[in-house]
């Protein structure tokens, strides 16, 4: 029984192993998220060393170590603080705690967990930007989490670590949490300052393409992912160099990756980021020893639900972006799902694609309406209703919402070459391709799956099928 | 000016402004990119996304919501390629998927944005066979909005009018995704004055107004444009009719004065010319008092003869109903006849000299980024509401501040910077201490503190435009005029709007529907009441309704011998005439409206006046022909060129062409017109008298949707007068020690009535007070006698 009252298992899904841990290393202290706790393991240290340093000497920490956002863009965080532009204030930091994508929970456990570590690292953040103001922003549906940080907030204030005059300096800091209502595009900065500032969360429109300049409540505000900033704290302790140690040139330091699906030991790994390829995370016996008895590896979403599909083909692509995107997709948010032998494809793509419709704000036509008749269409095709028609459809309505080639990776099976990831896109945000993404792999690389379920059609049969359709020969007439 | 910027589109090269929007810069160089959810007045939310286009800006071509880019240097732009073409046939693809296809039952078919982009970009074939998403067919989300959810495309139109235009967000999205519907609040409707712009900007079926519903297919209506005469701000309108019958009002974007925008009260106050009261045929009363029909020699042989008298026994009242031409004749008669008690007022206005003294500012002007607008008038919202959405606007958008000096909160409080609410009677001493920089201590009522803040603004050297208006019946016109002048010594560039809001009224001044050398209304129904007028004219004035004194009226009434009222409707007052000239009304005669701002537009007949409804100016000319007086014309452009050559002000007007001149002229003021605010001075030539600890300040103001009788007349808008409440300010209110909604008694010298009293936190302490011309409780009742100020007192139960 935890001191919440809520018992978990402690450390859930969580694997301890070799690698360096910056982040999860108080994942199997007992009482981590206590301050207590987290003082005992060297916890505020690295605020402590920030705050002898200027403002601008720990930027420079920070951008010099090339932490990349863990959101999923993976945009360096030091560079985007340099977006803010000088001397325009208030300014503020949003966490975006509103981890939803599928198959993602890294950023609930760094919440849970080490809630302090997150807080230091809010810490360091503001004191680099000069700001005092931070919006602590957690995904509705996480009670624990939530409350975790409520608690640990009020143990740092109290403390003198959080609120004025932070360790006896004349840096101040007050961390607002607040808590979602519970949307997946809520974690789009943009939808996610929205709902912040108290409106529905819609994405905003583009330019401005980063709210650094016109941000909350139309002030400078920089939005950081939740373990983003719980590498702060490591990174101001042991400093740049150190981190830039670790991993490869682009990619330093370790990333979080939560593993779901069919393998023997499915949870959340640090693992060095950069080096550390597919093949080792769910084979090796430090992480996921390799999948579930008797079962053989189908395919695998590297990075999120909206990810397209890996292949047994890409497992020894490391985890770097520089090599990921050419092979067709993304590293995300660091949710790998993997789909054994026994998965049927259509069924797994169109839960997926459910998600998304279902998530799907409302704001944008292709993605409101777009993103439902795909639900619809594959929904059909497995009920047995399909036709071949309609796998042509589910291309075409996705082709609206993703103009041109969409990305997917390579298959020897099919002789297919990798279509390089990004993709363009005719929906404000991201929302409307996840919806199309998973079908979209699902029907390049593993056709076969949907032709068993389709029956081919005649222009009669579809007429006469078709509720309120054109009858075929006024069609004839209305052609001439 | 910033450099222009040259782009390219569509292989030509293509000049524009910088920070103008690619869709606009494109539509305005002759390419149309289809848009719905994109308004030129409205800010781009890029929600349709049927505005996508190919461009480059040096990236490579990728497609882009054409109403969020703006245009940048070298920028090429592809609306027709492949990859647009594409998208556009995918959107409206998606677009119609949940779409009704209910177009041959929709009153939007045939105008429709969707069917017409459809038909123009579209796929052409539908390849949705599930099934569509279901609402309940069209639900009432306002007394005048009907709104099927089925029809919506969810562009944000009408939700953003709602909140960003209107200031009434009581429209919004609710639930999520696919299952996004637009909707009210629940058991809060959409009661806005301005709901019916949401109609005209949907670009589909969704929304539709009742008065319209289902009267008449746009391939039927034959229109023309003219101009809204429900109040002086002369929105431009567009006048649609079938069947010779008037069925749609529509707003014109004129970057003047509506921007596309119009009251309801604009909208659909047409109702009233196909109402069933409307007068159709003359009416002469016979022997046994009662009225019969007459053929038009009969009634103005009977009318002329009563005009046959010492013209000092004659008095006319009104005159602001009537088109410029209709004013212009009736004063070539009165000059025939010498006739000089006229007045087009009611003694609820300004005084005529007045306004043609201020320096005029233009409504553009007054809603220019970065001014200062003094409301120094009765809420604007209420009284002239197009002008209202203009200066939200300018507050809300373009960092213009706003000082209201009024006698409560009014409905642009929530965007003013300084809210000074002087008792009444207290208004100039107000001012006074403003001019003064006396701002040290409270004056009237209002705060140090505010008036301290007003006076900054007020001396920022920002551009000044004031607006002068009759903000309280109760409280005698002097007042407000003194503190116009007050400020005006203090802002000498002030530039003034004045809020007069009786239709033409302004026409009516300009010609001379004053009262210069005779009597005003108020001493003319002295007069009547003294027997010292014989014959009183209601030139479409209603004085039983309107004149504020109701037991001076009433005593009128009784003493006057003959009465000839011109008008389109009986009411209390041409029921009581002896003759009664039917008159054509808005829609029914060509003609022009000068607004507010001296600006002249055209009125455009589009149907045929009821019966034996005649212009106003042919019941002037037959008047005056049948009392042998020729006024000079005898058809409508001999009216018009007479005007031209004898009042300076019209000379150059090009009549021909006033329908094709855009936003309208603005008249050049006469020379030494009207009496200079600086001549007035700043104290009030009426004393105030000392308030009792007891009694309570009067303040009489006035709702849109009142018992006039165009509302009455509109079977739509009638039922929206709601009844009159007594509102008292919070202090005032807790020390009554009733309940909110409780019924108390209301006492002036006058009258005691029972009213059902509110709590008003936008009232001053010591003031109470009641709307005018409510159904329930007549509040003219109230303002009898003749008095600075009106105390009254109230008390509970």
């Amino acid at each position: 029984m935890s001191s919440t009252g809520i018992e978990i298992e402690r450390a859930a899904g969580f694997v301890k192993n070799e690698t360096p841990q910056i982040v999860t290393s108080r994942f199997d202290v007992e009482d981590s998220h206590t301050l207590v706790g987290y003082l005992a393991t060297g916890g505020y240290e690295g605020i402590r060393k920030a705050l002898t340093q200027t403002p601008a000497e720990v930027h420079g920490e920070i951008r010099d170590a090339t932490v990349l956002g863990r959101g999923g863009a993976g945009f360096p965080a030091g560079v985007k603080w340099g977006f803010m532009p000088p001397d325009v204030f208030p300014r503020y930091l949003v966490v975006n705690g509103d981890e939803s994508e599928p198959g993602t929970y890294k950023d609930r456990l760094l919440m849970e967990l080490d809630p302090h570590q997150l807080i230091e690292g809010c810490l360091i953040a503001s004191y680099a930007v000069g700001l005092s103001q931070c919006f602590l922003y957690v995904r509705g549906e996480m009670a624990l989490a939530q409350e975790r940080i409520a608690t640990a907030l009020n143990e740092a204030y109290a403390a003198g670590y959080v609120g004025r005059n932070i360790l006896g300096t004349d840096f101040s800091l007050d961390i607002i949490l607040h808590w979602g209502a519970g949307a997946y595009v809520v974690g789009e900065e943009t939808a996610l300052i929205e709902s912040l500032e108290g409106n529905r969360g819609m994405p905003r429109l583009k330019p401005p393409y980063f709210p650094a300049a016109i941000g909350l409540y139309g002030k400078p505000t920089i939005v950081n992912n939740v373990e983003t900033l719980a590498n702060l704290p490591w990174i101001a302790n042991n400093g740049a160099e150190e981190y830039r140690k670790i991993g490869t040139e682009t990619s330093p330091g370790t990333r979080m990756v939560a593993v779901s699906g069919h393998v023997k030991r499915p949870g959340v790994y640090e693992i060095i980021n950069g080096t550390t390829t597919f093949r080792q995370l769910l084979f090796d016996e430090e992480y996921c020893g390799g999948m579930l008895e008797g079962r053989t590896l189908k395919a695998f979403v590297p990075g999120g639900g909206s990810a397209p599909w890996f292949l047994p083909d890409q497992l020894d692509l490391p985890f770097e972006a520089s090599e990921v995107g050419p092979a067709g997709s993304m590293l995300g948010s660091g949710a790998i799902m993997v789909m054994d032998d026994t998965t049927d494809i259509p069924k797994a793509a169109h839960s997926l694609t459910r998600f998304y419709a279902h998530e799907s704000c409302g704001k944008c036509v292709p993605c409101r309406e777009g993103g439902t008749w795909l639900e619809r269409i594959l929904g059909r095709i497995i009920d047995g209703h399909g036709t071949t028609r309609d796998l042509a459809m589910l291309l075409e309505v996705g082709e609206t919402i993703c103009p041109g080639d969409f990305p997917h990776a390579s298959s020897e099976r099919l002789g297919l070459d990798a279509q390089r990831f990004p993709y363009q896109m005719t929906t404000i945000c991201f929302v409307g391709p996840s919806a199309f993404a998973p079908i979209h792999s699902a029907l390049t690389l593993f056709p076969e799956e949907f032709a068993e379920r389709v029956r081919d059609v005649t222009d009669e049969e579809l007429a006469a099928s078709a509720v309120g359709a054109v009858p075929v020969e006024l069609k004839g007439v209305a052609a001439q | 000016m910033s450099d222009v910027i040259t782009i390219t589109i569509n292989g030509q090269s293509v000049e524009c402004q910088p920070g103008e929007l690619l869709i606009d810069a494109a539509e305005r160089t002759g390419t149309y990119i289809p848009r719905f959810c994109y308004h030129p007045r409205m800010k781009p939310v890029g929600m349709c996304r049927m505005c996508l286009v190919d461009v480059d800006t040096g990236r490579g071509p990728g497609l882009q919501p054409s109403c969020m880019l703006t245009v940048s240097p070298g920028m090429t732009v592809d609306t027709e390629s492949e990859r647009t073409q594409r998208a556009q046939e995918g959107i409206l693809e998606l677009l119609l998927v949940n779409h009704p296809l209910d177009c041959p039952v929709c009153d939007k078919g045939g105008e429709c944005p969707l069917q017409d982009q459809t038909v123009a970009y579209g796929p052409g074939e539908s390849r949705f066979i599930e099934e569509k998403r279901h609402y309940e067919k069209p639900i009432p989300i306002s007394d005048l909005v009907y709104l099927d959810r089925e029809r919506c495309i969810l562009c944000d139109r009408c939700t953003r009018f709602a909140s960003d235009v209107a200031g009434d967000p009581l429209i919004h999205f609710i639930d999520r995704g696919n299952e996004t519907q637009v909707n009210t609040f629940p058991d809060e409707p959409f009661s806005s004055y301005f709901s019916g712009n949401t109609v005209q900007i949907c670009p589909v079926g969704a929304l539709t107004a009742e008065p319209y519903r289902f009267k008449a297919r746009p391939w039927d209506l034959a229109e023309v444009e003219s101009t809204s005469t429900v109040d002086t701000t002369g929105a431009r309108v567009v006048v649609q009719s079938s069947r010779d019958a008037v069925v749609r009002v529509l707003g014109v974007d004129s970057d003047a004065v509506n921007w596309s925008w119009l009251s309801d009260k604009d909208r659909f106050a047409y109702e009233s010319g196909t109402s069933e009261d409307r007068l159709v045929d003359p009416l002469v009363r016979n022997e046994a008092g009662e009225f019969g029909i007459a053929r038009w020699t009969d009634a103005s042989s009977f009318a002329a003869e009563a005009l046959s008298i010492d013209p000092s026994r004659i008095g006319v009242i009104g005159g602001a109903r009537l088109p410029i031409e209709g004013q212009f004749a009736w004063r070539r008669l009165l000059d025939a006849a010498g006739i000089a008690n006229v007045d087009a007022q009611l003694n609820d206005g300004l005084d005529a000299d007045v306004v043609q003294g201020l320096p005029r500012a233009t409504i553009a002007e007054a809603a220019a980024p970065g001014g200062v607008v003094v409301l120094l008038s009765a809420d604007p919202k209420e009284e002239l509401p197009t002008l209202y959405l203009r200066l939200r606007h300018a507050a809300v958008e373009d960092g213009a501040s706003i000082i209201e000096i009024t006698p409560r909160s009014t409905g642009l409080s929530r965007y003013a910077t300084a809210s000074l609410h002087p008792l009444p009677g207290s208004v100039a001493e107000v001012a006074t201490a403003l001019a003064d920089s006396n701002t040290g201590a409270d004056v009237g009522g209002v705060a140090a503190a505010s008036l301290a803040k007003a006076a900054e603004l007020l001396s920022s050297g920002r551009p000044v435009t004031i607006v002068l208006g009759r903000p309280n019946l109760a409280e005698d016109a002097s007042f407000v005029t003194a503190a116009a002048s007050a400020l005006a010594r203090m802002v000498p560039d002030a530039k003034f709007l004045p809020a007069l809001r009786r239709g033409n009224v302004h026409g009516a001044i300009e010609l001379g529907l004053t009262p210069t050398s005779g009597l005003e209304t108020e001493e003319m129904l002295q007069a009547c009441a003294n027997d010292e007028i014989e014959t009183l004219v209601l030139l479409g004035s209603d004085p039983l309704s309107d004149f504020p004194n109701r037991a001076l009226v009433d005593a009128a009434f009784d003493h006057v011998e003959n009465v000839i009222a011109i008008d389109t409707f009986l009411n209390p007052s041409s029921s009581r005439a002896d003759v009664v000239l039917p008159a054509a009304g808005f829609g029914e005669v060509d003609g022009s409206f000068l607004n507010l701002e001296r600006r002249l537009s055209p009125l455009r007949a589009k149907v045929t006046a009821p019966g034996q409804a005649r212009a106003d100016w042919m019941i002037a000319a037959e008047l005056g022909a049948t009392l042998g007086h020729d006024l000079g014309f005898g058809t409508l452009d001999e009216l018009r060129s007479e005007l031209s050559n004898s009042v300076a002000s019209f000379a150059g007007i090009d009549w021909a062409n006033l329908d094709a001149a855009g936003d309208g002229p603005i008249l050049p003021a006469l020379e030494g017109a009207g009496v200079a605010l600086s001549d007035i001075g700043s104290a009030s030539t009426v004393a105030v008298p000392p308030r009792d600890g007891y009694g309570l300040r009067l303040v009489v103001d006035r709702k849109l949707w009142d018992l006039g009788t165009m509302v009455q007349q509109s079977a739509s808008l009638a039922h929206l007068a709601a009844p009159a409440e007594l509102s008292l300010s919070t202090h005032d209110f807790e020390s009554l020690g009733v309940d909110d909604g409780a019924s108390v008694t209301i006492e002036s010298e006058a009258t005691s009535a029972s009213l059902v009293v509110r709590h008003d936190s936008g009232l001053p302490r010591g003031a109470a007070r009641v709307p005018y011309q409510l159904p329930g409780f007549d509040a003219g009742r109230l303002l009898s006698g003749d008095h600075a100020v009106i105390d009254v007192r109230v008390s509970a139960g």
